[in-house]
């Protein structure tokens, strides 16, 4: 801002930080050591939970919102954000109901749900991209069309009678307790992780969140990016529509209703900047599990699911606000 | 730039114009005056609460727990009234805004001392609060039979033609209207909006404005619990799920910048209007309340497309954001 805040704030070290000392004090690494601090108190609090199945049924608890969370986390490095994501899985699972009553078979199904998440985060894209539209107002609005068209069609009634053959993308799994979810989801990281790190699309994502201005001039196309990040993420919520329905083999309206916020706060704790710019993978992937952690393990212990979420809005606050706590004593002390 | 924006209201004036008067083709009474009357009685709570976003965000923030906020203080009030029904009902009314302050505050001194973005603060608190309503009330209702005839008859209790709640309403209206027009605060509210580090020079600390205004939206926050909880006669954990979002389409409907620095009370309580005019005409012209989401979803996303026209900078600027 001004010559003499960044003569305070910015020191120039004798020595720089080796790789090993960068990771010790990642983000990533506080990250590993709340999921493991969870598992331990997780395993003490309850003598279910160190069990294969028990472990394997927590991971349902996250794959269907962790899979939107890796675009969400794209997009939100773009400096753009999706609140219509929980919508999309609404409308896609509404008009795969449809597709079933009219007689579509399983490969049809996936085809519509997939097919549908991409269309509205296209739709997304264009308003935000073509129209210029801040994007927070825009999946505002079109999180209530989404799921408005939702009950249009469904109002207070539900569909049933998915194809038997329809169930294994929720409930199926590959081998022993890995289910198909799980697979789904690591696969994605994997994919999004090359994306993000290993791309020159990838370095385009950090520097539009950066300085969207900059990296115009420096001849990225800024519109264009963030038009395929939010089909990208229309496409993940298709996806998770297909996992969910799948799952409870039944759609009504209010299908995955609030999933939106718990899908920020799983990217926000992975250690995105809600500002854009910064963020990775790992941190998103980890939070995830931490999410999935905390609520499988308060519900062994019998918490109701309401007063989990307190768990989850104070783990958000907290694990922001201590590091900005922490850097303050330090600089004080320095 | 003022000329601007009064037009702009003048446009959405006009657009529920439209609205009630296609209503009144097909029903001519949905028209009459003590219907409208009725509508702007319906839409009071949904206006005090738009009035206290709008107050958050033309700073530049956001506050996604107001809904959780009023079911909290709701359900507080609601209890103690259950509990002790002797308690005069303007002490609870005091109550649900000193509660709902509270709140309010804990976010703005997130957001002012910590320095972490409002949207990630409010939406933390957005499930805290409604966690919290579970833990106070064990998930169960306070229901009619448990409140008390004063409790509920304060906003239905009429003075000059008008229930209380509608004038509720309007002393909202009035309270923001001379704060953003004629007092320092309100000039510091739109200044730290518009560009915050030209306020800094100018003496305005932006952190403390930021959390005057999340107090204003968390006060109006808590005095809705109490109307809610009165007008619907029902306490639960669920009351007003997801109305955080139909409280910011208000805002954005009313032409109030999701960027800071740019709305007005005029705006906010037409947005609010709007909705609440929507909701009360489908089930007149016999369409299913289902549509009521999908045409406030559409009517967002127009509103934020024509309001976008007009905030667009006139004339090529240079260095956009060479300041921040």
């Amino acid at each position: 801002m001004t010559s003499d805040t960044a003569n305070t704030l910015q020191r120039i070290p004798d020595r720089l930080d080796t790789p090993f000392r960068n990771a010790l004090f990642s983000w990533e690494m506080l990250l590993v050591i709340v999921a493991l601090a969870i598992f331990i108190i997780n395993s003490f609090a309850s003598p279910y939970f160190l069990n294969a199945w028990s472990l394997s049924d927590l991971t349902f608890n996250f794959t269907e919102k962790g899979l939107i969370a890796l675009a969400m986390a794209l997009l939100i490095i773009s400096g753009e954000i999706d609140l219509s994501v929980a919508a999309i899985i609404a409308l896609a699972s509404t008009m795969m109901g449809m597709a079933v009553q009219a007689g579509a078979d399983t490969p049809l199904l996936v085809l519509i749900g997939v097919g549908v998440g991409l269309l509205c985060g296209a739709f997304n894209g264009l308003l935000v991209t073509r129209l210029g539209l801040p994007s927070i107002v825009v999946t505002i609005g079109t999180m209530s069309l989404f799921r408005g068209i939702a009950y249009i069609i469904l109002g207070d009634e539900a569909y049933k009678g998915y194809p038997s053959s329809f169930a294994f993308f929720g409930q199926g799994y590959v081998w022993w307790v890995i289910s198909f979810e799980l697979v789904l989801f690591l696969a994605a990281a994997i994919v999004f992780w090359f994306l993000l790190h290993r791309t020159s699309f990838g370095r385009t994502v950090y520097a539009i969140g950066n300085n969207p201005v900059a990296a115009a001039f420096s001849g990225i196309r800024v519109e264009r990016v963030k038009f395929i990040l939010f089909c990208l993420t229309g496409l993940m919520a298709g996806i998770a529509s297909v996992l969910l329905t799948s799952r409870l083999a039944s759609t009504r309206p209010s299908i995955a209703y609030g999933y939106e916020l718990e899908v920020i706060t799983m990217v926000v704790l992975g250690g995105v900047a809600i500002l854009g710019g910064a963020g990775s993978i790992p941190g998103v992937v980890l939070a995830a599990f931490i999410m999935g952690l905390v609520t499988f393990g308060l519900g062994l212990v019998n918490v109701p699911g309401i007063v989990m979420s307190i768990f989850t809005g104070l783990l958000l606050i907290v694990v922001i606000a201590l590091p900005i706590i922490w850097n303050r004593i330090r600089h004080k002390s320095a | 730039m003022k000329a601007l924006a009064k037009q702009r209201e003048i446009w959405l004036l006009a657009a529920i114009a439209l609205l009630v008067a296609l209503v009144a083709v097909r029903f001519p009474a949905f028209a009459r005056p003590q219907n409208l009357l009725t509508v702007f009685n319906d839409t009071s709570i949904l206006i005090i609460l738009a009035l206290g976003q709008m107050a958050v965000i033309l700073t530049r923030s956001i506050d996604l727990s107001m809904a959780s906020n009023l079911a909290f203080t709701g359900m507080a009030v609601a209890m103690t009234n259950a509990a002790f029904p002797e308690i005069p009902v303007l002490f609870l009314l005091l109550m649900a805004t000193v509660i709902g302050t509270v709140l309010g505050a804990f976010n703005g001194l997130l957001v002012w001392l910590l320095g972490i973005p409002p949207i990630v603060v409010t939406l933390g608190t957005l499930t805290v609060y409604r966690g919290a309503t579970f833990v106070l009330s064990g998930g169960a209702w306070v229901n009619a039979d448990q409140m008390s005839p004063g409790f509920i008859a304060l906003p239905r209790a009429e003075f000059f033609g008008l229930p209380m709640l509608s004038w509720l309403g309007i002393a909202a209206i009035t309270f923001f209207y001379v704060l953003m027009t004629r007092t320092a605060l309100g000039r510091s509210i739109y200044a730290a909006g518009i560009n915050p580090v030209a306020s800094i020079y100018a003496g305005i600390n932006v952190g403390r404005t930021q959390f005057i205004a999340f107090c204003l939206s968390g006060m109006m926050a808590g005095l809705s619990g109490y109307l809610w909880v009165s007008r619907y006669v029902i306490a639960s954990v669920e009351v007003a799920n997801g109305y955080e979002l139909t409280i910011v389409a208000a805002c954005v409907i009313g032409g109030i910048s999701i960027a800071g620095g740019i709305g007005s009370v005029t705006g906010a309580v037409l947005g609010a209007l709007f909705l609440g005019i929507i909701g009360n005409a489908l089930p007149v012209i016999d369409i299913s309340p289902f549509w009521q989401m999908a045409i406030s979803g559409t009517a967002i996303i127009l509103a934020v497309a024509l309001n976008a026209r007009g905030e667009r900078p006139k004339g090529r600027i240079i260095l956009r954001k060479a300041e921040s």
